[in-house]
Formats: structure tokens, sequence, C-alpha cells
């Protein structure tokens, strides 16, 4: 059975290169024209996902904590986010005269920079995906592991004691989480036998990993959700910017657009990390498949693969919301202890059953 | 000039400006930014020589491991913020000399070296799997023996971090009585 829509984003892809072929006969031109609309297009989406996932989380909290969010602005409070967006460009943007000032300007680009590179090797939908890189989990993580910099250098630029200890707990919170997440993404590494995120989700035709990896995978998503929340400093993982003790942590001296940055750079990073889990675990833009039921597979193939891809992801977004404000903040002790007198040991040796169960093939 | 000479030359220009910023800021949180910089440029060359596995190392270890841990120790300074005096110019007269000797050798093994065409195959294919075959490969130009010596070295050194960091309970105790 054919899916339900005739036009999916790859043919949208690929008629746009073939019309934009038929114009233009240089081909560092198309080169050109193609990076300035993928960029673009990616930029938009990213923006308005951002607005989406800022009123998302009101209207969640709101949904939570049993009273009705955002609802003054347009239809259902849908507008607010745009009203605090135009409520930040016009504040004033303050910088401490005793900062650096070079590195105090520095530090919200590197931030997002780091949250947009690593938006590039995902697959939004079937043969859909800015970069097909053969390295992809590992290169998503590395360059995640760049914001670190950029947080450190907000904090220690601002010139203020309470940035400086915000960015430092954030320092130490990212670097060890950073182990976890990488140790529950080699699991299904190990499983799929690639590094790459197309292979990962083709290998998953047969069905998501969650469901064939049973057990140890099941372990494995449980640390990553855990593991990520604490690595893009979400809470209950957000010490560095506790109100109660550090007033903002690294961005206390920062306001308006270069506060609303980072505003910016948490939800991709949001967006990223459900985005992985989804590939990972649940199949990215991958159906629901089971083995060898023909009808039931065929089934599923007609919901379009980017409707399973934002599905899933959002599906993570909403468990990673609840996390926010269902738990209370942990000491910064007791965030250290989680990772690594629970988590890493526990990964490590979860890495290890799943490297026996997939020689001994006992997954499905 | 093709697309790929103005690559080539942006991240050689990033990679030297950010090595030249990072050795003469005065301030030596700049210094660390301004090696980050020239670290990128390098997994910058990495990426557009297709060597993608080394590219996302070179960023793992050196921008998120090694710069980070430059960054901590510079918070840990004293006195970090104030710039830091001109150097006497003995000293500065001696690290143009070794810098200059240092980029000669270079420049004339470049020279000696004969480069074949860029059409031939890498003598390797730098996909993960063999990489990992190769690092644990016990054949004649395998890299097991290195790669097991490192592996010791490290937990070496793990332990002796853990024994440096551990908490001496006793002491603690008596301080809390007092």
């Amino acid at each position: 059975m054919k899916p339900i829509l005739v036009i999916s984003f790859s043919s949208l892809a690929s008629q746009f290169d073939a019309w934009l072929k038929g114009m233009v006969s240089n081909s560092l031109a198309i080169l050109a024209t193609e990076m300035v609309v993928t960029g673009v297009c990616l930029l938009v989406f990213l923006v308005l996902l951002c607005f989406f996932l800022g009123y998302m989380e009101r209207k969640v909290a709101g949904f939570i904590e049993i009273r009705l969010g955002p609802n003054r602005v347009g239809p259902k409070g849908s507008l607010q986010i745009v009203a605090d967006t135009v409520k930040l460009l016009f504040k004033e943007g303050i910088t401490p005269s005793s900062s650096d000032k070079f590195l105090f300007h520095l530090a919200p680009v590197i931030v997002v920079t780091a949250a947009m590179l690593s938006v590039a090797p995902i697959a939004f939908a079937k043969n859909f995906q800015v970069w097909d890189i053969n390295i992809g989990v590992l290169y998503v993580s590395s360059v995640s592991s760049m914001a670190v910099i950029g947080i450190l250098m907000a904090g220690y630029s601002s010139y203020n004691k309470y940035s400086l200890l915000g960015a430092m707990r954030s320092g130490a919170q990212i670097v060890s989480y950073e182990l976890s997440v990488g140790l529950s993404l080699i699991s299904i590494v190990i499983l799929s036998g690639s590094l790459s995120l197309s292979d990962i989700v083709k290998s998953q035709e047969t069905g998501w990993w969650l469901i064939r990896g049973h057990i140890p995978v099941i372990i494995s998503f449980v640390i990553f959700l855990i593991a990520s929340t604490a690595e893009i400093n979400r809470a209950p993982f957000d010490l560095t910017e506790a109100e109660q003790e550090l007033t903002g942590g690294y961005h206390t001296e920062y306001s308006g657009m270069k506060f609303a940055m980072f505003l910016l750079a948490e939800y991709i990073n949001l967006f990223v990390v459900s985005a992985i889990a989804a590939t990972i675990f649940l199949g990215g833009w991958m159906p629901l498949h089971f083995g060898s039921w023909q009808a039931f597979n065929s089934v599923m193939d007609w919901i379009p693969s980017s409707l399973w891809f934002f599905g899933k992801t959002f599906f993570i977004i909403f468990l990673i919301m609840q996390f926010r404000w269902t738990f209370p903040r942990l000491r910064i002790d007791q965030l250290l202890n989680l990772e690594w007198k629970y988590l890493l040991p526990i990964s490590m040796v979860n890495t290890i059953l799943v490297t026996v169960m997939a020689i001994m093939g006992w997954h499905f | 000039m093709s697309a790929s000479i103005i690559i080539f030359y942006l991240i050689a220009a990033m990679i030297l400006i950010g090595g030249l910023l990072a050795v003469t800021a005065t301030r030596i949180f700049r210094s660390a930014v301004y090696l980050l910089f020239s670290l990128l440029g390098t997994a910058g060359l990495y990426f557009f020589l297709d060597y993608e596995f080394i590219a996302a190392v070179q960023i793992i270890v050196y921008v998120g491991g090694i710069v980070v841990l430059i960054i901590f120790s510079i918070f840990l300074t004293q006195g970090s913020g104030t710039s830091l005096k001109q150097p006497k110019f003995l000293r500065m007269a001696l690290a143009a000399i070794a810098a200059t000797a240092g980029c000669a050798l270079s420049v004339s093994f470049i020279n000696n070296h004969s480069f074949s065409g860029a059409n031939d195959k890498p003598a390797l294919s730098p996909s993960v799997g063999e990489i990992g075959a190769q690092l644990l490969s016990t054949s004649q130009h395998g890299y097991i023996l290195p790669f097991e010596v490192v592996s010791m070295l490290l937990l070496a050194a793990m332990i002796g971090c853990i024994v440096i960091a551990i908490k001496d309970k006793e002491p603690a105790a008596n301080g809390n009585q007092n």
C-alpha cells in the first residue's frame, strides 16, 4: 500500500533539485543556492519549532499543575510566545562594564551554533536528511559537547560569582552525563552495526529496537532519557540556572536577545535529544513494523514517514517536559552521585549485556 | 578558483589566525578560546578530507575534552582575569627562533616529498569498522600492542585520580567534632 500522500519531503527536495538544475548550469551556483535554501529552511523550521515548544511547555506545565496555562493572547493563548519574543526584542541588552566584552557576546553564538549543527544528520522523513554522514551518532554527540564551552565562556565573561558558579556546575554536569548518553547510544550502535543514523533507521525495518532488544535496550532507553535531560540542563537537573541559589546561573547577566539565544539553544537541544531518542530507539521515520506481519506492516506504511518521526519526537519531548514539572531539583552532590555511582556502572554492565545479546542473536 | 580551494583557504586561515591569537593574547581565557577555534579548524580540515571519524574524534577529544580541561584549570587559577605582562625580549626571541626552525624543517620535508595525485585511492578506507579492525588486529601492521599499552596507562591514570580525589573520612569527622 502506498503512503496516503503522493507528495513527500524527499520528492519535494528532488523536484527542487531538478528544477534548479534546469534553471542554472553552473554547478557551484547550484551548490551554493541549495546550501542557502537548506540553511534558511532549517533556520525558519527551528525558530518556528522553538515558538511551538515554548507554547507547549507552558501548556504542559498548566496541564500538570491543573491550571489553564497561557490563555489571553490569540486563540487558546497560542500567540503568547510571539508576544514574549517581541518583549525580548525590545528589552535593553545590558553588558556588564567589567565583563570581557568579546567573550560575553561570543558565548550565546557558540551555544546556538552547537545546537544548530547537531540538527544536520537527523532524518526528518524517508530519504529526507540534510547530511547523511556515516558517523551520525558520533557527530551529534561530538558537536553537542561544544555547547559546554559556550556555557563556561558565558559564566566566566559575565564577571559575576553566580554566573561562574553556574558555569562550573554546568561543566561538571555536562561532562559527566555525556558518558552515560554515549554508552546508551553505543548499545544500539552494537545492535545495528552502524553509526550512521539512516542505517540505524533502516535496521529497524522489522521492528523498533525498543521492542526487539527487550530488557537491555529498555534499560539504555531509560538511561538515555535521564542522562540527556541532564545534558541539556533541564529540570530536575537545571542546577546551572537554579534561581533560588544562583539567581540565574550562567545567564544571570544576559538580557534581551542574547538571553533569548540561550533559550533558543535550550529548545533546539530538547528537540535534538528527542529526535535522536526517537531515531535510535523508536525507529525514526520507520513505521511500526512487526517482523513478518505483512498486512499490519502495509497498513502502518500508509501513514507518512514524517508524521511517524514527528509523532515519536513529540512523544519524547512530552515525556521530558513531564519530568520538568513533576520532579524536584537535585542537589549538586546528588546529581554527581546519580551519574557516577548509578547510571555509569549500570550503563557499562548494560553495554556488556547488549554485546552478549548481539553476539548470541537473542534479540528478535 | 573552485569551491574546494576557497573552503581550504578559509579553514587554513581559521587554524592559523586562531593559533596566532592563542599565542599572542594577553588574557589567558581568551587564549583558550582562540585555541578552540584553531582546533575546530583542524576538525574542519578533516571533514574537508572526508575523514569524518577522525574529525568527530578531534572535536570530542580536543574541543569537548582538552579545551574544557584547560578552561577548568583557568577557572581554578588565581588572578586569571588580569592581563598577563609582556614576556621578556630574550624569551620572545628564543621562541621565534624555535618556531622558525620548526617551520623550516616542516617546509623542507614537504618540498622533498613527492605528492601522488589527488585521484589515488587512500591507503586505508577511513570507515569506523576498518579503523576498529586495524586497532585490534594482531597482524603485522595491527595496533593491538599500542592500544593495550595506552589502555593500561589510562587505567593507571584513572586509579590515580580516584586515589587523589577519594575523601578521607577520619579527619573530616574530627573536624566536625571540633
